[in-house]
């Protein structure tokens, strides 16, 4: 499996993320926000936590328009895999591959420490590996989480099983307590809690591995 | 050519930062603030001089980049 990952100016989870994908045996490349094109070969994109372009106007707003931003979306429409963590998820919900949009958190401070998350779904690559209503530990680090989408979409996203994970205990005012979402065809994750940072025990946790490994063994295999 | 463009929260989305405010000015005693919604202006000095293909295009700036639809509202004034 060969996975790329953006990295934007301001991103900072690019090379953890690239980390957890090599551990769980991908091939990686790092691709700069300025390409144009995404490399040949690549089966899953990971948009990376942090904060693009400085958050300017609306977090992930800059990123998901800039050339890079392009070839992503186009790589989601022809049916690629793409995975956003936290700024990555804003980025994915302002390019319109996900659903809703990720407001400032409803207590308006910034909230970074593991949370408990129960997987809504295993009904996906990226969730595969995990059991259905399974508590996981995955830290989270944000200011803009509270996730939102009018009841129609909500109850389209509930309807279709597309909520991944949701937080045990709601962080950020998120309805639903959604953590995580799916696209229609279950190929775009995007996610506010970072499994990347939890892949191996010496991080104080590594439930964020099954994540990574499911991925690739799904993608090896297709 | 000028335009403006304000941003708003659709009515409906709760507005945390709004809430915040209109707490303090409670606490600042400003009595009788019942709602305070915050959003944000954008300038822009255009080349064009044609008032009707000016705003056409800052509305398409604003579907595309200034505001996010799905909880935004926008407003354009051309002078």
């Amino acid at each position: 499996m060969k996975a790329a990952v953006i990295t934007f100016p301001g991103s900072n989870c690019d090379r953890d993320l690239s980390v957890a994908f090599a551990q769980a045996g991908a091939e990686v490349v790092k691709v700069w926000h300025k390409e144009t094109e995404i490399p040949a070969g690549v089966d899953i994109i990971g948009v990376p936590g942090g904060f693009s372009y400085g958050d300017y106007l609306r977090c992930g707003a800059i990123a998901s328009r800039s050339p890079i931003g392009r070839a992503v979306a186009d790589f989601a429409g022809r049916g690629g895999y793409v995975l956003g963590i936290c700024n990555g998820f804003q980025v994915l919900t302002e390019m319109k591959l996900l659903p809703g949009a990720l407001m400032r958190n409803a207590g308006l401070k910034f909230v970074s420490k593991p949370l408990s998350l129960r997987v809504a779904t295993t009904d996906s690559a990226f969730t595969s590996g995990y059991e259905a209503g399974q508590e996981i530990v995955i830290p989270v680090a944000h200011h803009d989480g509270n996730y939102q989408i009018d009841a129609e979409g909500l109850a389209r996203l509930q309807g279709e099983d597309r909520v991944a994970f949701r937080y045990v205990e709601n962080p950020n005012g998120s309805v639903d307590d959604i953590a995580g979402v799916l696209s229609e065809n279950r190929r775009v994750l995007g996610m506010m809690p970072h499994p990347e940072r939890v892949i191996e025990d010496a991080q104080g946790g590594a439930d964020g591995a099954a994540l990574f490994r499911a991925l690739t063994s799904v993608l090896e295999s297709a | 050519m000028k335009a403006r463009v304000h941003v708003m929260l659709k009515d409906g989305v709760l507005d945390p930062q709004g809430e915040a405010v209109r707490h303090a000015l409670g606490h600042m005693g400003f009595g009788g603030v019942e709602a305070v919604r915050q959003g944000k202006v954008i300038e822009l000095d255009l080349a064009a001089t044609d008032k009707a293909a000016a705003e056409a295009e800052v509305k398409d700036m604003c579907e595309k980049l200034l505001a996010n639809t799905v909880i935004e509202k926008y407003t354009i004034e051309i002078a």
